[in-house]
C-alpha cells in the first residue's frame, strides 16, 4: 500500500476583509508522495503562503479536504493539530522567527521541550541537528550574533530536531543572498536524499529547479504540475561560487 | 512542556526586561510592604498593651463608686461620691461565692513621706493582704502586711523600691525603720520588686493596710475600689453578673457603682484592633487590586508584543495549555516576587518605623504566608485573562503579526 504523504482535494480558503471576498485559494487538488521534494512556485499574492500553512496544519481550508498521511486535518482537534506540527512537521519561514533570547541551541530545543524529551536527551539531539546543517561551532550564539544564512540553518536545525517526516519551507531563501540560499537548499537536498518529504514555497525559478516537481500557481490556482527533469546540484553551484571567489581574490 | 522549563522561560522573560518588571511589581511591592509593616505594627501594639493589662494581675473585675470608666489596675478617680464602704467589701468577702478567689480593696492618697531629712511625696495605697497575689506585684525584701495587722490596724508599712531607694541609701536598710506617713508613724516590714506597667513607675508607692489609713490616717470609711480575682477566665462573666446584682441590692442605684469586667476591657482592644486590622485589610486589598491590574496591563502588553512568539511556538507544536501556562506562570512569578520584595521590606520598614517610635513591631508569620499567597494568587488571577487571550491567538494570525 502506498498511499501519499499529502493529498488535498478542492481546497478553497476565502478570507472576508471587511465587504470584500479575498480567494487566496481556488480549488487546489494535488498529491505528493512519501519523499518526494517540490517546489510551489508562483507571484506573490498567488496563494502559496496559504496553501503550505494548510499543509503545515497551521491554517484551515476554507472548503475542501487535506488528507496527512491518510488522516483527514479538518477531523482533529487543537492539541492534535499542536501534535502534528511537532511530531510530523518541520517548518521554515522566510523571516526565521527564531526567539532572539534564546541561544541557537535553545531555540532548535524548543520542539523537544513541547514533546517532553527530558533535558539532557534534548540538548544532544538539538547539538546533532545543528551538526547536521553544519553549525556546531555557534550552538551557543545568539539570533543577531548569527549571519542571515546561519539563522535559517538554524531554524532548519529545529525544523529537523523532531525528525518529522515532512519538511514545509516558505521562502527559505528569499531573505539571502545566492551563496546562503545555494547551502540552505544544499542541506535541503541532501535531507530529501535521506528520504524527507520537501516542499517549498519561491517564487524564484532558480531555486525551484533545485527541487524534482513544480507545482505553479496563479490566483489562487494550480495551472501547471511539472517534472524537473535535471534539477540543480547546489552542492556543484557552491563549489563553482568558491573557485570564482578565489579568481576574484587573485 | 514541564514546570521547570516553564519556570526557566518565565524567569529569563523577567529578567530580559527588569526596568519594566521591576515597576510592575512595584504595585505588589508596596500593597505588601504596607500589609507587613501594618500588621507587625499592629500585633506588636495590641501585644504591649494587652501585657500591660495583663501585669496587673490577671481575671480581674473591678467595682468602683459612680459612673466612671478606667481599666482594672489603674484606677480612676472617680467623680460618682463616696459610695463603696469598708463593710460591703466586708459582706463581699463573707459571702464566698463559687469562683471568687480574692479580693481587694485599694485607697490611694498622697502624703509625704519622711524618713530623717529625707522627705518625699508619695501615693499611698491602702489595702488588704492579698494584693501582691491579685496585682501580681510581689514583695522583695521582707514581708507584705497579713491579715491579723490589717483586723488591728496595725502601723506597719511596705514600700515601694523607688521610695525606699530614695529615703534609704540601700533597700536593705529599710526594713525594721520608722518612717511618717502623714501623722502617723509606721515601721517598714517590707519593700516591693522593681515593677512598671510601661506607663507608670509602680515603685513610687507605699503600702499600709485599709484600717490604718481609714482608722489613723484619713478617718474616712469609704473605699476608692475594689479589685475581684476569679480562679479563672471562664468565672469572669458568672461573678462580674453576680457583682451587678449584689452592689445593686445594696446602693439600689446602677449610677451609684461601676463593674469593670478586665475581659470586658481585654475584648474591646481585641474589638478595636480587630476594626483596624479589617481596615487596613481593605486598603491593602485595594492597593492589591491596582498591583494586579498593573500586573494585568503589562502581562496583556507582553502578550502583545511577543504575539509572534506565540505563533512560532504554536507552529512548532505548542497547546494552547502550553502557551496558557507560560503566561500564568510567568504573571504569577512576577507578582509572588513583588510579593517576596515586598515582604522584606515590610519586615525592615516595620522594625525601622518601631526603633523610630518606640512601637513594638511582632513579625507575624501568618501575615506573611497570607500576604505571599495572596500575591501568588493575585498574579494567577490577573495574569489568566492575558494568557488566555495568548493561547487563543490563531497561529497564523500571530506569526504575520508585525
Ligand atoms: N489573513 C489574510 N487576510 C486577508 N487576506 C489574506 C490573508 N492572508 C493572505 N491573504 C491574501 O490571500 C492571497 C494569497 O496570499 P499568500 O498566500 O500570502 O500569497 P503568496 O504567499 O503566494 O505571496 C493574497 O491576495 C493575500 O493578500
Ligand atoms: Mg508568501
Amino acid at each position: 500500500m502506498n498511499q501519499p504523504v499529502i493529498k488535498v482535494e478542492d481546497l478553497w480558503k476565502i478570507y472576508q476583509l471587511g465587504e470584500v471576498q479575498v480567494e487566496a485559494l481556488r480549488g487546489v487538488s494535488f498529491e505528493i508522495e512519501e519523499g518526494e521534494f517540490v517546489a510551489v512556485m508562483g507571484p506573490s499574492g498567488s496563494g502559496k503562503s496559504t496553501l503550505l500553512n494548510i499543509l503545515g496544519c497551521l491554517d484551515r481550508p476554507t472548503r475542501g479536504r487535506y488528507f496527512l498521511d491518510g488522516q483527514e486535518v479538518s477531523q482533529l482537534n487543537e492539541n492534535q493539530l499542536a501534535q502534528i506540527r511537532n511530531q510530523k512537521i518541520g517548518f521554515v519561514f522566510q523571516t526565521f522567527n527564531l526567539l532572539p533570547r534564546l541561544t541557537a541551541l535553545q531555540n532548535v530545543e524548543l520542539p523537544l521541550i513541547y514533546a517532553g524529551v527530558p533535558s539532557q536527551k534534548r540538548k544532544e539531539q538539538a547539538i546533532k541537528s545543528l551538526e547536521a546543517v553544519g553549525l556546531e561551532d555557534r550552538v551557543h550564539h545568539y539570533p543577531n550574533q548569527l549571519s542571515g544564512g546561519q539563522q535559517q540553518r538554524v531554524a532548519i536545525a529545529r525544523a529537523l530536531v523532531n525528525n518529522p517526516s515532512i519538511i514545509l519551507a516558505d521562502e527559505p531563501t528569499g531573505n539571502l543572498d545566492t551563496r546562503s540560499s545555494e547551502e540552505i537548499m544544499y542541506i535541503l537536498q541532501g535531507l530529501n536524499r535521506e528520504g524527507k518529504t520537501i516542499i517549498l514555497v519561491t517564487h524564484e525559478r532558480d531555486i525551484a529547479s533545485h527541487t524534482r516537481r513544480i507545482l505553479h500557481f496563479r490566483d489562487g490556482q494550480l495551472v501547471d504540475d511539472e517534472i524537473v527533469e535535471q534539477p540543480l546540484e547546489a552542492g556543484e553551484i557552491l563549489k563553482e561560487l568558491r573557485e570564482e571567489k578565489v579568481v576574484e581574490s587573485l | 512542556m514541564n514546570l521547570s522549563e516553564t519556570l526557566h522561560s518565565a524567569i529569563s522573560s523577567i529578567l530580559s526586561n527588569k526596568l519594566r518588571s521591576f515597576l510592575t511589581m512595584l504595585g505588589i511591592i508596596i500593597g505588601v510592604a504596607a500589609v507587613i509593616a501594618m500588621i507587625s505594627l499592629g500585633e506588636g501594639t495590641t501585644e504591649e498593651i494587652v501585657g500591660q493589662i495583663g501585669s496587673l494581675g490577671s481575671n480581674q473585675i473591678t467595682v468602683i463608686p459612680g459612673r466612671s470608666r478606667g481599666m482594672p489596675g489603674m484606677p480612676v478617680a472617680s467623680r460618682g461620691g463616696n459610695m463603696l464602704e469598708w463593710e460591703h467589701y466586708l459582706q463581699l468577702r463573707d459571702f464566698t461565692f463559687p469562683g471568687i478567689k480574692n479580693i481587694i480593696v485599694e485607697n490611694t492618697t498622697s502624703f509625704p513621706i519622711t524618713y530623717g531629712r529625707e522627705s518625699v511625696r508619695g501615693r499611698v495605697v491602702g489595702t488588704t493582704p492579698q494584693y501582691p497575689e491579685v496585682r501580681n506585684f510581689k514583695v522583695d525584701i521582707g514581708r507584705f502586711f497579713d491579715q491579723r495587722e490589717l483586723d488591728n490596724a496595725e502601723r506597719v508599712i511596705v514600700l515601694g523600691r523607688t521610695i525606699a531607694q530614695d529615703l534609704f541609701p540601700s533597700p536593705e536598710e529599710a526594713l525594721g525603720k520608722k518612717i511618717r506617713v502623714g501623722r502617723i508613724t509606721a515601721t517598714v516590714i517590707g519593700v516591693m520588686e522593681e515593677k512598671s506597667t510601661g506607663i507608670q513607675d509602680l515603685g513610687e508607692q507605699v503600702f499600709i493596710p485599709l484600717t490604718t489609713m481609714q482608722k489613723r490616717l484619713t478617718g474616712s470609711k469609704y473605699i476608692q475600689s475594689m479589685t475581684i480575682q476569679t480562679e479563672t477566665e471562664e468565672n469572669l462573666d458568672s461573678v462580674a453578673q453576680f457583682l451587678e446584682t449584689f452592689f445593686l441590692n445594696r446602693l439600689k442605684d446602677p449610677e451609684k457603682f461601676s463593674i469593670i469586667n478586665q475581659q470586658d476591657i481585654l475584648d474591646t482592644i481585641n474589638q478595636v484592633t480587630g476594626t483596624m486590622t479589617l481596615f487596613l485589610t481593605a486598603i491593602t486589598g485595594i492597593s492589591l487590586l491596582v498591583g494586579g491590574i498593573g500586573i494585568m496591563n503589562i502581562m496583556l502588553v507582553s502578550v502583545t508584543e511577543r504575539t509572534r512568539e506565540i505563533g512560532l511556538r504554536k507552529a512548532i507544536g505548542a497547546r494552547p495549555f502550553d502557551i496558557l501556562i507560560q503566561f500564568v506562570i510567568e504573571s504569577s512569578l512576577l507578582s509572588a516576587l513583588g510579593g517576596l520584595i515586598g515582604i522584606v521590606l515590610g519586615i525592615v520598614g516595620s522594625q525601622v518605623i518601631s526603633k523610630f517610635t518606640s512601637y513594638p513591631a511582632i513579625i507575624s508569620v501568618e501575615a506573611i504566608i497570607i500576604a505571599f499567597s495572596i500575591s501568588v494568587g493575585i498574579g494567577l488571577f490577573f495574569g489568566i485573562y492575558p494568557a488566555r487571550r495568548a493561547s487563543q491567538l490563531d497561529p497564523i494570525v500571530a506569526l504575520r503579526y508585525e
